[in-house]
């Protein structure tokens, strides 16, 4: 057997420890010992953003994280966002601008602008193609993924 | 795709990391950010049996003006790298980390690490090379401090011994009235750059080089400097014409590798074009313009 640790991470406001083995990837302890997963795993080499969450409130690429890393930490997934059956202004936003058409980069898309409108209310397109450089889309186009965080900053300035 | 497996490791303080290290022996490596380390772990192209995980030493996170030096710790991010006091005041330094990689690398991914590991294709190696840093290095035998150009040995290759981690990096602040840039060509935000320029120089009477300093990055298996063609460039007006000769002499010098990036011609022909832009946008900082600029995109 390989030998394993134990890893104590926050998850969406939830304490969760498993014992993992020390390879594992944050990505994996997410969708596999927790089963959420909403976070995907896109190209697996770092490239894509298809994975990132975000950590302590910084969005990183899980797929190139090791559990172990984040021990202690807080994670926030994309499962965080919807409340009691309603979608979070960003979701509303991607919906209603068409920023999505397979979703498989959604869940990445989202957490990275997450994390942007949290440091930045009302950022304009560039500082947003900045901020998701990180993030490959490649069914719908990065026009309406801009457009819906735009929206989405809009909504939650109220 | 998984790293092979291998044994974690998460000592408390710098000695402590060191000398576990040098107790565990050539199997060990250490793990900063991960960036670049766990890469090169899932596609196993290395097999460590330990990782010493320091990236929560936090002692090695600060950075700092101390009179003409800027103090890098080994584990300040990009990000905080390109946010910081001393990016303010050197504005080649805030091109070069706020342009490696994406948002997600620059959040965990350490100027230390980043050197350590010394892919030839890395920013931040040519970046200290236009800028004389030093390493500060740490290990068994103690601390001692060596220039980058001697730090980076060859690709992948530094002069760190068994055990030894970079702890310090250490710039030299240029003159007042000296300008820089670096600007990176990449195919998209999260790859390497396929050809990388990085030039600091002093200017007399607006136009006239006092000083200059030059690096070529991802242009050979480490960042192609030269003496000779800065010397030449000295006391020269930077005009077109020169800085186009200078340009064709120290691509010369380059060997960059045909590669998913694209051929060595193509790449040549990108070091001498940014070559001529980071000059020129180095002068126009140089002469107290405010020019805000980072890697460029295809």
């Amino acid at each position: 057997m390989p030998e394993t640790m134990p890893v104590t991470i926050t998850v969406n406001g939830e304490t969760r420890r498993r014992e993992v083995e020390p390879r594992m990837l944050l990505v994996e302890f997410l969708r596999e010992e927790l089963r959420l997963t909403g976070t995907h795993i896109g190209c697996d080499t770092s490239f894509c953003g298809a994975c990132t969450v975000l950590l302590d409130g910084a969005p990183v690429k899980s797929c190139t994280l090791l559990a172990a890393q984040a021990d202690g930490a807080e994670a926030l997934t994309v499962e965080a966002l919807e409340k009691d059956g309603e979608l979070h202004p960003l979701q509303q936003a991607f919906s209603e601008h068409h920023g999505l058409q397979c979703g498989y980069c959604t869940p990445g898309m989202i957490m990275s602008s997450l994390a942007l409108l949290a440091e930045n209310p009302d950022p304009d397109a560039k500082a947003i193609r900045k901020a998701l450089a990180g993030n490959v889309c490649r069914c719908t186009g990065y026009q309406n993924i801009i457009k819906a965080v735009q929206a989405a900053a809009g909504a939650l300035r109220g | 795709m998984y790293p092979a497996p291998f044994r974690y490791h998460r000592p408390s303080t710098l000695d402590g990391a060191i000398a576990l290290l040098a107790d565990l022996g050539d199997g060990a490596r250490p793990l900063a950010g991960g960036q670049s380390l766990i890469p090169i772990l899932k596609m196993r192209m290395d097999e460590p049996s330990d990782l010493v995980d320091i990236g929560r030493l936090t002692e090695l996170t600060e950075i700092s003006q101390k009179g003409d030096r800027i103090h890098i710790g080994a584990l300040a991010t990009h990000a905080r790298i390109a946010a910081s006091e001393a990016a303010r005041a050197l504005p080649i330094l805030r091109d070069c980390a706020g342009g490696i990689g994406d948002e997600q690398v620059r959040r965990i991914g350490t100027v230390g690490g980043s050197i350590s590991i010394a892919d030839p294709s890395s920013d931040w190696p040519t970046l200290l090379s236009v800028l004389d840093a030093e390493i500060v290095c740490r290990g068994p035998a103690g601390s001692r401090s060596v220039m980058i150009q001697d730090f980076i040995e060859d690709a992948y290759t530094t002069c760190l011994a068994d055990a030894e981690l970079v702890t310090e990096i250490q710039i030299p602040m240029p003159p007042e009235n000296s300008g820089g840039a670096y600007i990176g060509f990449k195919k998209a935000a999260p790859a390497y750059p396929a050809a990388a320029v990085g030039a600091q120089l002093t200017l007399e009477d607006g136009q006239v080089c006092q000083d200059i300093q030059l690096a070529l990055g991802a242009a050979g298996p480490v960042p192609v400097v030269s003496r000779e063609v800065e010397q030449q460039l000295a006391g020269q007006p930077l005009t077109e014409k020169n800085l186009k000769q200078a340009a064709a002499a120290l691509v010369e010098l380059s060997d960059p590798p045909a590669d998913a990036r694209g051929s060595s011609e193509f790449k040549r022909a990108m070091l001498r074009s940014l070559f001529v832009r980071a000059v020129r946008r180095a002068m126009g900082r140089a002469g107290g313009e405010i020019i805000t600029g980072e890697h460029d995109y295809a």
